[in-house]
């Protein structure tokens, strides 16, 4: 087993899993965030249910936490493996004569989404955290539409989530199909497996912003 | 034409290169680019200066050894050559030319733009074979059915010539192009069922103590491979290390 992780195929399939499953987790946040636009209500209904079961809570979560710092702990291990395995850098490197920009630069975009987790941690898990085991605020289980609107006032923090959206549509054009090859799926559905990819995304990042977007523009004013 | 010339100079394994100008005048169209550098090596001679050192071989793209990295791209601009099948109607009068060796760990530099390949030999040594009885009652070939899309992607595999393309290009240098034709050839075929498992592991393990680079699925390699390997084979050879794995 330690032998297996110590080999480059087999981190390989690490990166590619925990990024899949990120990639899962992704579609279903954004399923619950879009109902922030569509129907307070049920936004409210999923929020209290997510935030007080004890499944959610004690298992998926940690689940999800480990996940993404296997992700990202595997990717510094790689890049840095990586930077030693040329050596001596060549004068001139032609690199986007046969690679796009984007899986070249897995490691920039996965920074920003990264410092982005950290932003995203510090407003709504911190918060959540404080007002449930530090404060202990009884649960009211209407209150997740309106924190979540008041969250987007400022326009200095709609602006860096918008940007780190980008970067995160960046990062799956080349990550969410690159998971696949890794885990030796390259076949005659690879094409169409490809263009579903892109599509998601393109669309699941933009559909993040849009919400964001969104709430900074309607503020509740009650 | 008149060319300008940065080449990495570098006296022996030990020292340390630098890149160093020249300016060389007279080049016609029709020469390949390892002509031009015979070229420049005469003079150089002419001169009692020490010639640039470079691999080469057959000069007719099928051996492997000619190994430039030009403007930035393994066997420069052209796609699917080799640097000796690289002709100076790519380039104009006037042009900057920047020679430089492949660059990765696993190949040190021998001097100027030689370096030592011997790291795809230890990697082939690991695997990279069949065990077939060779005396006694030979069977033949071609007794044993293959089907037609089955061998012509194995041949497709086994015409890698091993030139170090691939890891010159990646930005990781990975040999995993050249690692996972090596593998195909066999994996494809009935004749390699044998060995299937310890070849895939060994020949894995192998690239890796090299210290080749991991694959971030670029596809640099595929494009700068001059036979036009296809990244199907990486992901032949991961679902190939996958499945030895699991069975142990
Ligand atoms: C929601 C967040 C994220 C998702 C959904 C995600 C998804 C993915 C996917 C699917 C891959 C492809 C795996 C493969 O090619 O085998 C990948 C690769 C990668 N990710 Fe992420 N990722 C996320 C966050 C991050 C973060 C925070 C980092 C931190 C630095 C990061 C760094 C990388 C790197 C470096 C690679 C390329 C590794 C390689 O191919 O060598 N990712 N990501
Ligand atoms: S895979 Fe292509 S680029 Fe790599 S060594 Fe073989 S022939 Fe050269
Ligand atoms: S010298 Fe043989 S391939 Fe170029």
């Amino acid at each position: 087993m330690s032998g297996l992780i110590s080999s480059s195929l087999a981190r390989k399939v690490v990166m590619a899993l925990s990024g899949l499953f990120l990639v899962f987790f992704l579609a279903q946040h954004f399923t619950i965030n879009i109902t922030s636009v569509i129907d307070p209500e049920t936004f409210n209904v999923w929020s209290h249910f997510m935030g007080y079961n004890p499944i959610v809570q004690f298992a998926l979560q940690p689940v999800l936490i480990a996940g993404v710092v296997i992700h990202f702990v595997m990717g510094f291990a790689l890049e840095l493996q990586n930077r030693k395995a040329r050596g001596i850098n060549y004068a001139k490197y032609n690199g986007g004569a046969n690679a796009p920009w984007v899986s070249r630069n897995m490691i920039w975009s996965g920074l920003v989404v990264l410092a982005f987790l950290g932003l995203h941690f510090y407003d709504f898990w911190v918060h959540e955290m404080s007002y449930k085991y530090v404060d202990i605020l009884p649960e009211d289980p209407t209150r997740y539409h309106a924190e979540t609107v008041a969250k987007f006032a400022p326009f200095w923090r709609t602006v860096l989530y918008v940007i780190s959206f980008v970067l995160l549509s960046l990062h799956l054009w080349h990550g969410f199909a690159s998971s696949l090859q890794s885990m030796g799926v390259n076949n005659k559905y690879t094409p169409a497996i490809k263009k579903f990819a892109k599509i998601f995304a393109v669309v699941i990042p933009l559909g993040f912003a849009f919400i964001a977007l969104y709430h900074h523009l309607n503020p509740i004013t009650y | 034409m008149k060319l300008y010339l940065k080449i990495w100079r570098q006296k022996n394994a030990e020292s340390k290169g630098s890149m160093v100008e020249y300016t060389l005048d007279g080049i016609e169209n029709d020469m390949s680019f390892l002509e031009m550098l015979d070229v420049l090596n005469e003079g150089l001679i002419n001169k009692g200066e020490e010639p640039v050192e470079f691999d080469h071989d057959c000069r007719e793209g099928i051996c492997g050894t000619c190994s430039l990295m030009i403007n930035g791209r393994p066997h420069g601009p052209d796609s699917r050559v080799s640097a000796c099948q690289l002709h100076m109607r790519s380039f104009k009068d006037g042009d900057s030319i920047v020679i430089e060796p492949w660059r990765a760990k696993a190949f040190p530099i021998v001097k100027d733009l030689i370096v030592d390949r011997s790291a795809f030999d230890r990697i082939q040594q690991a695997g990279g074979y069949i065990s077939v009885n060779t005396s006694g009652r030979p069977v033949d070939a071609n007794a044993i059915p293959i089907e037609k899309e089955l061998a012509d992607a194995s041949f497709a595999a086994a015409t890698c010539i091993g030139c170090g393309a691939c890891v010159a290009a990646c930005k990781n240098a990975s040999a995993m192009l050249f690692t996972s034709a090596k593998v195909s050839q066999f994996a494809l075929l009935p004749q390699g069922q044998v060995e299937a498992s310890e070849r895939v592991l060994n020949m894995v393990r192998q690239m890796d103590l090299e210290g080749f680079g991991n694959c971030t699925n670029t596809g640099a390699c595929e494009v700068e491979c001059p036979k036009g390997i296809s990244l199907e084979n990486i992901a032949r050879m991961n679902r190939e290390y996958l499945s030895a794995s699991v069975k142990g």
